[in-house]
C-alpha cells in the first residue's frame, strides 16, 4: 500500500516535471551528496533550493544509502537519462566516477563537485565548488586550539580515515603552522588518530588518547563526526577543563557542548552558502553568462563578488566561521 | 522454458476421467505454476509499472548500460544458485569481489605486470573459495554462519591491504568493460548471458548438474548413490570464490579504480536476485532460467525506480520487501507441487 | 588430554582464560592498557553490545539468528528520539517505551514470518535488515536527532549514577541478570533449549515451538531497541545511515566467542557476558596499542571463524575425532 502511494506520488511529480520540461525549459539542476540522512548535505541542499527560487531553476536531489565509492553512479546515470543539464555532486572518491562523467558531459551536462573537488582528477569535471579556502583550515585550527591552552603543551588530532583527502591537506598545513611558526614552538603535537567518521570507532579512539597521555591539553578534531565524538567523551570523563578539543562541526551538532561549557569554540563554514553559490554558477554557465574559466567573476547575492580560481575552483568564503557562546544562537544547520 | 510457449492442452481436451484417488495434478498445472512463471510476470509487470513511472525508462540503451551496475552481482548470483540448490549458501562473494579487487589493485601499484595482477586476482578467488570450501565440508560447519565470518573476514583484510584509499590508474586497454560494446549490448551484458547459457546447459543436461539437485534434495540420499558429495560442494565453492574475483576484476574495469568498500552489502543483491528467480532455499530445487529473469527483474526495478527519482529510503525497503516475498511465494508453489 | 578436554567444556573457564590471557599480553605490550581508566573505558563500551547479545544469544539458543538488529537498533533509537525531539515535555519513560516496543514489534515480524512460513531466519532477517533500515529512513525523513534534542538526562545516563556508575552499566549487567532469571528458572526459558537442542523432538514433548520461537524473537527485538536507547545516551546524537550499520557483526562475534553454539540449544548468559567484555577489551586494546582501526573487521572475522572452529572441535571430542570422522 505504501509502496503504490509512493509510486503514485513519484508518477505524478514524473508526469509535473515532463510538462513543465516542456513549457519554459528552464536550467535543471540535480545535486547528489555522499549519503541520505547527513545533516551537513541537508545545508547545501537548502541553499541550492533559495537560489534555484530566486533563479526559476528547477532542482531535485537524490542520494545514496551509504558514502560507497560506486553508490552515486547509478544516480548519475539516470539523471543523463532525464536530460538534466546540470549534475552538482559530492563525491564518494576521487576517481571511481571518472568514467560516468566524461560520458555525462559529453552529452552536454554540466559536472560541479560541491564540497570537495577530485584530486588528481581535475579534468573529468567541469569545475569544484569548494567550501572556504582549504590553505587556511588547518593554521586558523591550530591558532584556535593554541589561543584556548595559552600556546603551549601536547596536543593531538582525531582525523576521519587515513586516507581522507581534505583532512590530510589540512593537517600537513597544521604540521606545517606547528613546525614553522615560532608562535606555537611550545605546543607539541604528539599523535594523529584516526576514528574514520564513525561514532563509535571516534569514541574509542578518543579515549585511547586521553589514556596514552595525560598530559594532553587539547584535541584538533576537522572532522563533523570526530569532534562531537571527542567532545562527548570529554564530557563524559569530566576533562573539559584540561582538555580542550575544537575541530570543524555544524552547529546544531555541537550546540549542546557550547552551552554547557565542554567546547569554547569550534569553526566551519556555510554549507548553505555552497549551494547557493553552485545554483548561482551553474545557472550562469548553463546560459552562457559566467565563463567556466579562471579570473571571470560574477555577482552572488548575499555573497559580494565571487571569483573563478585556476582549475575552475570556486571558493565559497575566504575564512573559516569561529562559532561560540557569543554566536552560536544565530545559526541553524 | 517451455513452460511459456506451451499453450494448456487440458483445456481444450477436457479429461474426462472418473477421480481416482489422487489425480495427478493436470500438465499445465505443471508447467505453469512454477516460480519462474512468477518471476517471468512480476519482470513483464515491472517493465510496464517502470515505463509508466518516468517517460525517461524505455530507452533500451539506457536499461542495457545501467544493467552493467547490477550485472556483475548477477554473474556470481547465477553460481549462487548452484551453490543453494546443493543445499548450502555462501554469503561472502561480495568480501571476496572486495579482497580480489584489492589484491590486483595492490599488486599493479607494486609493479607487477597486468597479467600477473590479474592471475593474483584469480589465485585469491580461488583460496578464498577453498577456504570456505574447506569450512564447510572438512571441518563440517555450517555454511551460513562460516559464510558470514569469511565475509566479515575478508572485507576486513581488504580494508587492512588497502586502507580507505581508491586504487587507480590501469592501463586503458583494461579501463571501461562497460563501454565497449558487442554491437549494442555492453561486454558484461554479454558476459552474464553467456555465463548463463552455459551454466544452464551444465545443470540441466550434464551428470554433475543432477547431482547438485539430488545432493540438495537428500544428501544422505546422494551419499548413499555413491555420489562425491564433499568433492562437488568444494568444487562449487571454489567456483564461488573464481566467479568473485572475476566480477571484481569487472567491477575494477568498469570503475577504473579498486577500494575495499567496493560491492558491499552485494550479498543482500545476490541472494535476493537467486531468491526472486525461485530458487528453494533449502535446496533441490531451482533453475538457471530463473536466476536470469531474476536478474532482469532487478535491473528492472532498481533502474526503474532510480529514474524516476524515488528516494532511496523506498528502494530499501522495497528491496527488502522482495527478498522476503519472493521466498514466501517461492515456498507457497514447491509446498503445492509436492502434494 | 582428558583435563583440557574437560577444562575446554566449561566453555566459560576458557572464555575467562582467554580474556585474563589477552589482558596480560596486551598490558606486557603496552603497560598502559593496565589501568582503572581502561577499565572505565572498557565497561562504558560494552553496555550497547552486552543488551542487544543478551537478546542474540536467546536467538542462537533456539537455533536461529537475527541479523537485523542493527536496524532495529536505529530504528528504536530514531523513533525514541523523535518523541524527544517533538514532544520534549513528556517524561524520560515514555521515549524508553517507545524504543523498546517499538524493537520489539519489529522483532515480533521476525519471528512472525519464519515461523509462519517455516523460514531460515538468516535470510529472512537479511530482508529485514534492509527493509527496516528502509522504513527508518521513511520514519525519519532522513533528517538526523541532534544532541540538543537528546535529553539531558539520558544522556548524564551514560555518565554517572547515585551510586557512580554510570547508570547504562548497572541496566546491562541488570538485564544480563534478568536473562539468566529467565533461562534457568522459567518453563519457557528452558524450552527455549530444548527448541534448539532439537527441534523436531520438541513439540512431542509438549513444547509449543512456534510461539516460544516467536517471543524470542521479539526480545532480541525489544533488546535490540533498548541497546538503541543505550547509542543515544553514550554518542548523543542519531544518524539514520550511520545508528547500528554494522552493528549485528560485532554483537554475533561476541555471542559467538562466549561459546554460545551456532547449532542451538548451547549457550550460557555468563559466558556470553564473558564474550563481550573479550571483545570490548579487543575494541579498546586496538587504539591503545596504536593499532589501525582498519584491522577491526579482520580480527573480527577472524575470531567469528576460530569460535566456530573451536565448537566444533569440542562437540567431537577434540581435534583427532573431528579428523578422524572428517575423514569419512
Amino acid at each position: 500500500m505504501l509502496r503504490r502511494n509512493l509510486m503514485l506520488a513519484a508518477a505524478f511529480g514524473a508526469a509535473l516535471f515532463a510538462g513543465a520540461a516542456q513549457a519554459a525549459d528552464p536550467v535543471s539542476i540535480v545535486y547528489i551528496p555522499k549519503n541520505t540522512g547527513n545533516p551537513y548535505f541537508d545545508s547545501i541542499i537548502k541553499g541550492f533550493e533559495d537560489g534555484c527560487k530566486k533563479l526559476g531553476c528547477e532542482f531535485t536531489t537524490v542520494a545514496p544509502a551509504s558514502a560507497e565509492a560506486t553508490s552515486q553512479i547509478p544516480f548519475v546515470t539516470a539523471q543523463i537519462q532525464r536530460g538534466v543539464n546540470v549534475v552538482a555532486i559530492s563525491p564518494n572518491s576521487p576517481d571511481a566516477l571518472n568514467q560516468v562523467f566524461d560520458r555525462a558531459r559529453s552529452k552536454g551536462t554540466i559536472i560541479l563537485s560541491v564540497n570537495s573537488d577530485m584530486p588528481g582528477n581535475e579534468t573529468h569535471r567541469d569545475a569544484a565548488i569548494l567550501p572556504v579556502d582549504f590553505t587556511k583550515t588547518g593554521p586558523s585550527q591550530v591558532e584556535l586550539l593554541g589561543k584556548q591552552i595559552g600556546y603551549e603543551g601536547e596536543i593531538a588530532i582525531l582525523s576521519a580515515t587515513t586516507d581522507a583527502p581534505d583532512q590530510n591537506v589540512w593537517i600537513a598545513a597544521m604540521k606545517d603552522s606547528l613546525e614553522k611558526d615560532p608562535k606555537y614552538a611550545k605546543m607539541k603535537l604528539v599523535t594523529i588518530a584516526y576514528g574514520d567518521d564513525d561514532p563509535q570507532k571516534s569514541t574509542t579512539e578518543t579515549e585511547a588518547l586521553l589514556a596514552n597521555y595525560p598530559n594532553l591539553k587539547g584535541i584538533i578534531s576537522p572532522t563533523t563526526v570526530g569532534v562531537a565524538a571527542a567532545a562527548q567523551v570529554v564530557e563524559t570523563a569530566k576533562k573539559a577543563d584540561q582538555v580542550k578539543v575544537v575541530g570543524l562541526g555544524t552547529p546544531n551538532q555541537m550546540r549542546r557542548f557550547i552551552e554547557n561549557g565542554t567546547v569554547e569554540a569550534f569553526q566551519l563554514w556555510s554549507p548553505y552558502n555552497q549551494g547557493l553559490l553552485a545554483a548561482h554558477f551553474a545557472v550562469g554557465v548553463k546560459d552562457g553568462k559566467i565563463k567556466n574559466e579562471a579570473g571571470t567573476t560574477f555577482e552572488v547575492e548575499g555573497l559580494g563578488t565571487v571569483t573563478v580560481g585556476e582549475n575552475s575552483v570556486i571558493k565559497t568564503q575566504a575564512d573559516l566561521t569561529t562559532f561560540d557562546k557569543a554566536n552560536i544562537g544565530e545559526f541553524n544547520f | 522454458m517451455n513452460s511459456i510457449d506451451k499453450p494448456t492442452p487440458s483445456t481444450t481436451t477436457p479429461t474426462i476421467v472418473v477421480r481416482e484417488a489422487a489425480a495427478p495434478r493436470p500438465r499445465w498445472q505443471v508447467l505453469l505454476i512454477r516460480p519462474e512463471t512468477v518471476t517471468l510476470v512480476l519482470l513483464v509487470v515491472a517493465t510496464i509499472v517502470a515505463s509508466r513511472l518516468s517517460p525517461f525508462f524505455a530507452d533500451l540503451g539506457f536499461i542495457l548500460e545501467s544493467s552493467t551496475y547490477y550485472i556483475e552481482f548477477a554473474i556470481v548470483a547465477l553460481v549462487l544458485t548452484l551453490v543453494i540448490i546443493s543445499g548450502e549458501i555462501d554469503l561472502s562473494p561480495a568480501a571476496q569481489m572486495a579482497l580480489s579487487a584489492c589484491l590486483f589493485g595492490t599488486a599493479f601499484k607494486a609493479g607487477l605486470p597486468m597479467p600477473v595482477a590479474i592471475g593474483v586476482s584469480l589465485l585469491a578467488g580461488l583460496v578464498m573459495g577453498a577456504f570456505n570450501g574447506f569450512l564447510v565440508t572438512v571441518l563440517r560447519l555450517p555454511s551460513i554462519i562460516v559464510t558470514i565470518g569469511t565475509l566479515i573476514l575478508f572485507r576486513g583484510l581488504a580494508q587492512v591491504l588497502a586502507g580507505d584509499k581508491s586504487i587507480g590508474g590501469f592501463p586503458s586497454w583494461f579501463v571501461g568493460i562497460d563501454y565497449r560494446m558487442v554491437g549494442i549490448v555492453p561486454v558484461p551484458v554479454v558476459v552474464f548471458v553467456a555465463a548463463s547459457v552455459l551454466l544452464g546447459l551444465f545443470l540441466g543436461i550434464t551428470i554433475y548438474g543432477r547431482q547438485i539437485y539430488q545432493i540438495g534434495t537428500s544428501e544422505i540420499a546422494a551419499i548413499h548413490a555413491g555420489i562425491r558429495v564433499r568433492r562437488i560442494k568444494m568444487g562449487l565453492f571454489i567456483a564461488s570464490g573464481l566467479v568473485s574475483s572475476i566480477a571484481g576484476l569487472m567491477v575494477a574495469s568498469r570503475l577504473g579504480s579498486v577500494r575495499y568498500d567496493l560491492a558491499s552489502g552485494a550479498e543482500l543483491t545476490m541472494v535476493l536476485i537467486v531468491m526472486l528467480g525461485g530458487t528453494y532455499i533449502f535446496g533441490g530445487r531451482g533453475s538457471i532460467l530463473g536466476t536470469f529473469l531474476a536478474a532482469w527483474l532487478l535491473v528492472i526495478i532498481a533502474t526503474g525506480m532510480t529514474v524516476a527519482n524515488i528516494a532511496i529510503n523506498a528502494q530499501l525497503t522495497v528491496m527488502g520487501l522482495l527478498l522476503i516475498v519472493s521466498i514466501i511465494m517461492t515456498n507457497a508453489i514447491y509446498a503445492r507441487s509436492q502434494r | 588430554m582428558s583435563a583440557i578436554a574437560r577444562l575446554l567444556r566449561a566453555r566459560e573457564a576458557g572464555i575467562l582464560v582467554m580474556l585474563v590471557l589477552f589482558v596480560a599480553v596486551v598490558s606486557l605490550i603496552q603497560p598502559r592498557f593496565f589501568s582503572a581508566e581502561t577499565l572505565r573505558i572498557v565497561l562504558l563500551a560494552v553496555p550497547l553490545i552486552l543488551v542487544a547479545a543478551m537478546g542474540q544469544m536467546m536467538v542462537l539458543v533456539a537455533r536461529h539468528v537475527d541479523l537485523s538488529i542493527g536496524s532495529i537498533l536505529g530504528f528504536s533509537a530514531i523513533a525514541a528520539g523523535m518523541i524527544f525531539r517533538d514532544y520534549p515535555e513528556l517524561p524520560l519513560y515514555v521515549g524508553f517505551a517507545v524504543g523498546v516496543l517499538s524493537g520489539a514489534a519489529l522483532g515480533f515480524v521476525n519471528g512472525l514470518v519464519v515461523t509462519i512460513f517455516k523460514l531460515p531466519s538468516i535470510i529472512v532477517t537479511l530482508g529485514t535488515l534492509s527493509l527496516y533500515r528502509g522504513l527508518l529512513f521513511i520514519l525519519s525523513g532522513s533528517k538526523q536527532i541532534d544532541p540538543n534534542d537528546i535529553p539531558e538526562p539520558l544522556i548524564r545516563m551514560a555518565q554517572t549514577s547515585p551510586i557512580d556508575i554510570p547508570w547504562i552499566v548497572i541496566i546491562a549487567y541488570a538485564v544480563a541478570f534478568a536473562t539468566w532469571l529467565f533461562l534457568t528458572y522459567t518453563q519457557v526459558g528452558r524450552q527455549i533449549y530444548a527448541i534448539g537442542s532439537n527441534p523436531s523432538a520438541a513439540p512431542l514433548r509438549g513444547i509449543r515451538v512456534m510461539p516460544v520461537t516467536i517471543l524470542v524473537f521479539t526480545l532480541s527485538g525489544a533488546l535490540a531497541g533498548l541497546a538503541g536507547l543505550i547509542y543515544a545516551a553514550r554518542f548523543g546524537y542519531v544518524n539514520p545511515g550511520i545508528t547500528g550499520v554494522g552493528f549485528e557483526f560485532t554483537v554475533i562475534a561476541a555471542v559467538v566467542i562466549g561459546g554460545v553454539s551456532i547449532n542451538g540449544g548451547v549457550g550460557s548468559v555468563l559466558g556470553t557476558v564473558l564474550g563481550v567484555l573479550l571483545l570490548g577489551s579487543v575494541q579498546v586494546a586496538l587504539p591503545i596499542l596504536g593499532v589501525s582501526g582498519f584491522w577491526q573487521n579482520a580480527i573480527y572475522g577472524g575470531i567469528i571463524l576460530i569460535a566456530l572452529v573451536i565448537d566444533r572441535t569440542v562437540r567431537q571430542g577434540g581435534l583427532r575425532g573431528l579428523l578422524a570422522r572428517g575423514g569419512a
